[in-house]
């Protein structure tokens, strides 16, 4: 009988124990300064959702995303909340990798999301992934330098504007280049600024029979454009710079101007880091008159794996720190200006937010003027504007982004890129059953 | 006899040996200075050696993001795990290799050696799966498995050599007076080896230590070492180099402590013959 109690009693115990132990998430995540923010407040999660425990797993951007695919393509269900981009989105809702979110709560207010941000991140019209934050490309540029010269910067400028000044500006004996472009080989280094550039002078990767169109006049105009521009007015060893490196040489006042991420704008107006702090404007991406921005568009987003056994505990933290009152918290506790930039309508209308952050207009616009399901000036058969959202892109993009990179740096001619480009894109997607 | 050595001759030979220690330290001194320096001054062009504002910023922000402890504790524990086991089955087998040695020998040991020549990424998928239907992701029993499975060829090879250097007569005599092949083996042999033994050790703990590919891609959050500890402060936007120089200084530090207290017996292990 005294045993019969006892190991009732004793099952009793480990039945509450298990009742009382809390459910743990693990989430994957990039290194960058919002990610790190989020990771220091959870404590405001946790308050609201005491049965839901949270382990991060902070990773570079490129270990995450082999790390992550690897996880989801053998259902290996490490992970119950991944931080993934617009490339693989509407690839992996495709391959049925992501559970759609449908369960964000009443007060989350989906309609509120920035609506290029929200396409990008759905499938079929479900949203696959919330935004964390989003960003865009525009022209930062020196201020003083464009006054010495007798310049001044357009809200809008076209590429030749752009290309006039550069020249004009660049001092080479005292270390001033015109512009910092992106060379670095890479899908997400210079073939995410050399894609988005070539919308805006009318070329696309392929037509509408998903045939290359690295033969084709627009992308030599293109190439020429950037190389001889880089050659005239960019610094030296541009070949191997991709944002980091354009961003030091930025802040230690050696750019005129910067084309890049929408997210470098608080870098470069942080009088911590940056000597040129208080001498910064904005401008939106250059265009030729084609009705196409040279902009990009990206966010880093959270997105629930297939194989994962939380689901519902995952969506709650994917409500929480995508919601308006997150962005709220960001607010009370660091200051508007910190706030995860790029996802929402109403922080746009924020008199408090756009006093703060004084790229938030030229941010918006970007994001606004891109548009991932019609990204190019003719039609194109993908979706996507700096990269074209087909499994086969991050190799092929590196391998193009290899002979550009070649061509700005003297070792290939431009014909001699293009030629190559052209071939082996035709060579992997005829492999690959795009074209026969 | 030992051979005159001219005054300059010796100059000259430690000159280039400094210059050569130099050059091959530069990249961890580097690494320790820039740790210790504010992001800003990390980027700086031209850099300045040491004439900076002194930091410790870094440390206490990499302190206060990661749990370092946990890692180091990973991989204390997936380093030593996988060499003594590797050892275990190593000194059998090169025993087996260097003193009854087969007409098929050199090749057993190249085919050993030819298993390092696939590059690691061809087999992920297929050892994830099986790691998934095991149950063996993200464990520590996993990753031990793993590495003592890709270090043994390199085990199996410097123990071979070192046990040629002993000559078979002495194993012989040691047979003649009765011990059997295991006491053969813990008594003799292994005692004789033990310079070559603790070298081909701290060779596969550093290399155990140092490897990068599987770690990160079979752990996630609980059996995560050091390599992931320092994958974390890489960023592709913003300006990451003084954490990442803290986090890999950090993530070096016990591995370089038990390099220097060691460096002795690796030398001993590395010009290692028992008639020497």
């Amino acid at each position: 009988m005294r045993l019969k109690a006892l190991l009732l009693g004793a099952s009793f115990l480990t039945a509450s124990g298990f009742a009382a132990q809390a459910e743990t998430l693990t989430i994957a995540t990039v290194n960058n300064g919002d990610m790190i923010r989020m990771q220091k407040l959870t404590d405001d999660f946790k308050a609201k959702n005491p049965d839901i425990d949270l382990e991060w797993v902070t990773l570079e951007e490129n270990v995450l995303r082999q790390r992550v695919t690897t996880d989801i393509a053998t259902k290996g269900g490490q992970y119950d909340v991944l931080t993934i981009g617009t490339y693989e989105v509407p690839i992996w809702a495709k391959q049925d990798w992501l559970l759609p979110l449908e369960n964000l709560g009443e007060n989350y207010d989906i309609d509120d999301l920035l609506p290029p941000i929200r396409a990008g991140l759905s499938y079929e019209d479900k949203l696959y992934a919330a935004p964390f934050y989003g960003e865009s490309s525009m022209v930062m540029y020196r201020t003083d330098l464009f006054e010495e010269a007798g310049l001044e910067m357009p809200e809008a400028p076209t590429w030749e504007f752009v290309a006039d000044a550069a020249r004009k500006i660049t001092d080479k004996e005292n270390e001033i280049y015109g512009i910092c472009l992106r060379g670095k080989a890479g899908w997400g280094e210079n073939m995410a600024f050399l894609t988005a550039t070539a919308n805006s002078f009318g070329a696309r990767w392929f037509d509408m029979e998903w045939q290359p169109q690295f033969d084709q006049p627009e992308w030599k105009e293109t190439l020429d454009f950037y190389v001889n521009l880089m050659n005239d007015a960019g610094p030296p060893g541009a070949s191997s710079n991709g944002f980091n490196e354009n961003l030091a040489l930025f802040q230690s006042g050696k750019c005129g101007m910067w084309i890049d991420a929408t997210v470098a704008a608080s870098f470069v107006t942080n009088p911590d880091e940056s000597t040129v702090a208080d001498k910064v404007g904005f401008a939106l991406a250059p265009d030729n008159g084609l009705g196409k921005r040279g902009n990009w568009l990206w966010a880093w987003s959270l997105a629930i794996p297939a194989g994962t056994q939380k689901a519902e505990a995952a969506e709650k933290f994917i409500a929480w720190a995508t919601s308006k009152d997150y962005l709220e918290l960001v607010a009370e506790k660091e200051g508007w200006a910190n706030v995860p930039p790029g996802t929402r309508t109403s922080l746009y209308e924020n008199p408090k937010y756009l006093e703060a952050a004084p790229f938030a207009k030229m941010t918006i616009d970007s994001i606004n003027t891109a548009d991932p399901n019609n990204p190019t000036v003719d039609p194109v058969p993908y979706v996507g504007v700096q990269f074209v959202a087909i499994p086969e892109f991050q190799g092929l993009g590196t391998a193009v982004g290899q002979q550009f990179s070649a061509a700005l740096a003297g070792q290939v001619t431009v014909d001699q890129a293009l030629q190559s480009a052209q071939q082996l894109t035709q060579r992997e997607m005829m492999k690959s059953g795009y074209i026969k | 006899m030992a051979r005159a050595i001219s005054p300059r001759r010796k100059w000259t030979i430690t000159v280039v040996a400094w210059l050569l220690g130099l050059a091959l330290f530069f990249p961890i001194l580097w690494t320790v200075l820039t740790s210790f320096k504010t992001e800003g001054e990390a980027i700086a062009s031209p850099p300045s050696l040491i004439a900076f504002d002194w930091t410790l910023a870094n440390y206490f922000e990499v302190q206060a993001r990661s749990n370092y402890f946990k890692y180091v504790g990973n991989s204390i524990v997936i380093a030593l795990g996988s060499t003594l086991i590797g050892l275990l089955i190593a000194i059998p087998a090169a025993w087996a290799m260097a003193f009854s040695p087969t007409k098929r020998t050199k090749d057993v040991l190249m085919w050993m050696l030819s298993t390092k020549m696939l590059p690691p990424v061809g087999v992920l998928v297929p050892i994830y799966l099986i790691f998934r239907d095991t149950g063996l992701l993200d464990s520590r029993t996993g990753l031990i498995g793993v590495l003592t499975m890709i270090n043994l060829p390199i085990i199996v090879w410097m123990l071979y050599t070192y046990f040629r250097e002993i000559p078979g007569e002495i194993l012989e005599a040691a047979r003649m007076d009765g011990a059997s092949l295991a006491k053969e083996i813990v008594y003799v042999l292994t005692p004789m080896a033990l310079p070559g033994i603790a070298s081909t050790m701290l060779l596969n703990i550093i290399l155990a230590w140092n490897e990068a590919f599987w770690t990160l891609n079979l752990t996630a959050s609980n059996a995560a070492p050091l390599t992931a500890f320092i994958a974390a402060y890489s960023s592709p936007e913003g300006l990451f180099w003084a954490k990442l120089s803290a986090a890999s200084t950090l993530a070096i530090a016990p591995i370089l402590i038990m390099g220097w207290f060691s460096q002795r017996q690796l030398i001993r292990g590395l010009t290692f013959g028992a008639v020497k």
